[in-house]
């Protein structure tokens, strides 16, 4: 739906923080080496680089360029993966870096999209980071063709090792490399046939495990620059609201304190040379806050506003066929359900933070960002430098799930390092300030209403959102005629996220309903209520037609497949049809998100009417080309937490304008005591790729919702399942 | 002043002894692999040992640490050695983000010092800490791989 974006660079770097739902660009990269880049680094004594994407040391060792960060879902490895394939290069002394945002402007962008989110870290690279290894492979050939004056057609690559065949000479990649990186780059890249991969598809080890391991691994709040100052800061609660004024005089005099300042026109900061000092300082100051209008606004006056929405004459169509309202009224039965969805925040367990050093020709960024990008171009418009004087190193994110495809906390650093020039600080937010001022998951009801025919056939469906539009909060530029085509992910006519049933009569459509909270895109984004309404929702209707919930979705499901594979897959793993053990029920869900087709299906057992035990989930994805199914496996379970946390835990309330919940002790997650044996199949079709981190998040859900139906015979249609005195034991 | 024994070394520096434990381990101490999660003892990624009990370190005062023997993610490896909980972190690749397994890491070698054979029970009694990647198949594993190494 951007395809056809036309921004200036800057309005694509601030713009490209939306992306997430669906923002895709599609980039023709030069993934050659630069001349100028390969002096300068020689002039440093660093190896030169044999294109972008590759660097070899003299002693063989692979450095693969990441552009995209791993916030723990294993991108970095399954990136460097698929360089190595073409690479030809020993797996064993494989490395990584991460390039700067500052590089990437330096060199037109040759890096492409350093954002990771939309599960596209591996989907949108894949083609331009293979070429990258294929072109590095050929041109580390030629070089050893060149210096034996030979045809380099005769030499072949493996494990790093160049052999010319017809006279058995060997040559490492190590030693031609810099010749290598001095040849012009094949016009021409052929890779390689898929059947013909030996690592693509291995579930090979992580390469950044251990320094999680040893407490060596430095994550952002754990940077320490010489001279360093820490910062910690209070935003007006109420969203949208003002600072009005602080009495600094006790937190001046107390230990450590270099500073109290005023941030932007609504927040406070405290600078001290520890961190506890500046918190403790920042708790002692009295603050006045204005919340304005906004205080006003309960999670109660945001529900009667979406509401209305159900009803509403006006609404965004996104997906219409024959004539759904009408094949309703005109139908042997008629179903219908209100269903309902809550803000909630993506609580990283490492809160928000950046350091970052001003000078007045100079500031520079170290920080966990999904969006790196975006975090240079807010560093320079905080800072008020152009962007060829600022700078951001990419630092380990203690988390992301799209909250750090926001760059918030970035500004914040920069415009407080810019009261102290010359010396770095680091802004580390509290728990309670990271729960206050999320991008939150947004809130969302929907009204769902069916037609059966007199054979229990689904003749028409209706599905009226009413709700929150991310993209018109991020990026109003991605909505079209006003619409924002991200709300329906899973709903769509076609494309990465379809609507996968055949429906005679359709309308879906969508009543906007901003809020004063900030929306963003929360791990799944809008396909966990989406999955939630029409999942949960086929399960009425099948009760309804006296079907099976199996057999219902399956006649709905001619011409889609991919679906109907994962589907059936977790059906016959799960024991669908069978007679499952005593006191234990099962429920069903599949899905299409991020272009990936999901399923699953869950057995639980439930006590005394409200103690829900998960007993498995098996859950199917196909992602089209798996690059490493271990890792693939370990984010359909950590999916499944998070979702199920959300499910039975976690909301956002709202009241006078500012969230309710401030920690870990409000805002509950799974432990390990819930958490349910995960059954992953990793079922990859081929031909396409589809994303991995985010689609089976939301299958988990209304397959669990299916199974408490069928276990107690109550439909729960608004969360968090505590709410209802329901807890996951 | 305060006088702290953080794996098996000496430390000696000016702070308040309200000032909790975690801070003072990462910053005037220096050892930054404790993580700050919560800071109210709820999600554990601050977890250390004292005196061999796993402690959740933003909740507890230097002052009560002071005398005591403290070990920290740091210290539990012998040199390049893993221990066989971190050994088994590795081969199951229990890590995701990683930013929790230093705490993970210290409640299960406090567990299993405890119980060197834990149930499944065992586990889900003890290990309370919070996991927002949702390693927690892994943990398991991991645990019950620890405990028969």
């Amino acid at each position: 739906m951007t395809d056809t974006m036309n921004l200036n660079r800057r309005s694509f770097l601030i713009g490209s923080a939306a992306a997430g739902g669906g923002l895709m660009l599609s980039l023709t990269l030069p993934f050659l080496a630069s001349a100028e880049a390969n002096a300068a680094e020689a002039a440093h004594g660093i190896p030169p680089e044999v294109n972008a994407w590759v660097v070899i040391r003299p002693d063989d060792t692979v450095v693969v360029r990441i552009a995209r960060i791993d916030m723990g879902q294993g991108t970095l490895t399954g990136l460097a993966q698929m360089v190595a394939e073409e690479l030809e290069c020993d797996w064993a002394k494989v490395t990584t870096e991460y390039p700067t945002p500052g590089e990437n402007v330096a060199r037109k962008r040759i890096w492409g999209d350093f954002a990771t989110v939309g599960s596209r870290g591996i989907r949108n690279s894949q083609d331009y980071v293979r070429k990258g290894g294929a072109a590095a492979r050929m041109m580390l050939i030629q070089a050893a063709a060149n210096e034996w004056k030979v045809p380099a057609a005769e030499c072949v690559a493996a494990n790093s090792v160049i052999t010319h065949r017809p006279s058995g000479r060997k040559t490492s990649y190590g030693k031609v490399s810099d010749a290598a990186g001095k040849l012009e780059a094949p016009k021409e890249v052929p890779l390689k046939d898929p059947k013909d991969w030996k690592l693509i598809g291995k579930s090979v080890k992580r390469l950044d495990t251990l320094p999680k391991l040893t407490g060596k691994q430095i994550y952002g709040a754990d940077l320490k620059l010489p001279g360093m100052l820490n910062a910690t800061i209070k935003d007006c609660p109420v969203f949208g609201g003002k600072l009005t004024s602080f009495d600094a005089a006790k937190a001046e005099g107390m230990p450590g304190v270099k500073k109290v300042l005023r941030v932007g026109d609504s927040a406070i900061a405290v600078v001290a040379d520890t961190w506890w000092h500046a918190k403790t300082a920042l708790d002692a100051i009295a603050v006045v806050w204005d919340g304005g209008e906004n205080a006003k606004v309960s999670s109660a006056s945001i529900a009667e506003m979406l509401k209305e929405g159900l009803s509403a004459e006006q609404a965004f169509v996104n997906n219409e066929k024959g004539n759904a309202k009408a094949a309703i009224v005109g139908a042997a039965k008629k179903v219908e359900a209100v269903y309902s969805y809550p803000f909630l925040n993506h609580a990283t367990m490492e809160p928000m933070n950046a350091t970052a050093l001003y000078t007045a020709d100079r500031c520079e960024v170290w920080c966990p960002t999904q969006n790196a990008e975006q975090a240079l171009a807010v560093t320079a418009e905080a800072s008020g430098l152009p962007i060829a004087k600022c700078e951001v190193y990419r630092l380990n994110p203690g988390g992301g799930f799209g909250r750090r495809s926001f760059s918030d906390y970035v500004a914040q650093a920069v415009r407080i390092a810019k009261e102290m020039p010359g010396i770095p600080v680091k802004l580390l937010w509290t728990r309670e300030e990271d729960m206050l001022h999320g991008r939150y998951h947004p809130i969302m009801q929907a009204k769902l209403t069916g037609g059966l025919d007199s054979a229990g056939n689904l003749s028409g469906l209706h599905i009226r959102l009413s709700g929150q539009s991310i993209f018109a909060s991020v990026h109003a530029a991605a909505l079209v005629n006003g619409m924002d085509v991200a709300t329906f992910q899973g709903y769509w006519p076609k494309g990465e996220a379809s609507l996968e049933y055949t429906i005679p009569n359709l309308l879906i459509d969508h009543a906007m309903r901003n809020t004063h909270v900030p929306p963003g895109f929360w791990r799944g984004v809008n396909i966990n209520q989406n999955a939630i309404f029409l999942e949960c929702f086929m399960d009425e209707l099948a009760h309804a037609a006296g079907q099976d919930a199996l057999a219902f979705r399956r006649k709905l499901m001619k011409g889609h497949p991919q679906s109907l594979a994962v589907l059936n897959a977790v059906a016959e793993k799960g024991g669908w049809g069978k007679p499952a053990p005593k006191g234990h029920y099962r429920g069903l869900a599949h899905f299409r998100g991020f272009g990936s087709y999901i399923a699953a299906c869950v057995e639980i057992s439930v006590k005394d009417g409200n103690k829900v035990k998960i007993h498995r989930i098996v859950g199917a994805t196909d992602c089209g080309h798996a690059v490493n199914p271990a890792q693939i496996e370990r984010q359909v379970a950590g999916s499944f937490v998070y979702g199920l946390s959300a499910l039975f835990e976690e909301e956002c309330t709202v009241k006078d304008g500012r969230m309710e919940q401030t920690n870990f002790d409000s805002y509950d997650s799974m432990r390990i005591a819930q958490m349910p044996k995960v059954e992953a199949i990793v079922l990859p079709s081929g031909g396409f790729w589809g994303g991995v981190g985010e689609p089976t998040i939301c299958v988990a859900a209304p397959a669990v919702l299916n199974a408490f139906f069928a276990a107690t015979g109550k439909r729960i249609r608004t969360f968090p399942l505590k709410n209802h005195g329901i807890e996951l034991v | 002043m305060a006088r702290l024994t953080i794996n098996g070394k000496p430390y000696e520096f000016d702070v308040d002894p309200t000032t909790p434990l975690l801070w003072a381990i990462r910053e005037q101490v220096g050892l930054t692999g404790t993580k700050y999660g919560c800071g109210i003892a709820q999600c554990g990624a601050c977890t250390v040992h004292i005196d061999g009990t796993a402690v959740r370190s933003c909740s507890v005062p230097v002052s009560a640490a002071e005398g005591k023997k403290i070990t920290t993610i740091e210290g539990i490896a012998a040199g390049d050695v893993l221990s066989k909980v971190q050994q088994a972190w590795l081969d199951h690749e229990v890590p995701q983000c990683g930013y929790c397994q230093s705490g993970m890491i210290m409640a299960v070698t406090a567990l299993l010092q405890e119980k060197p054979k834990p149930t499944d029970a065992d586990i889900d009694d003890a290990i309370t800490n919070i996991c927002r990647c949702g390693t927690f198949q892994q943990v398991r594993e991991a645990i019950h791989a620890a405990a028969k190494a």
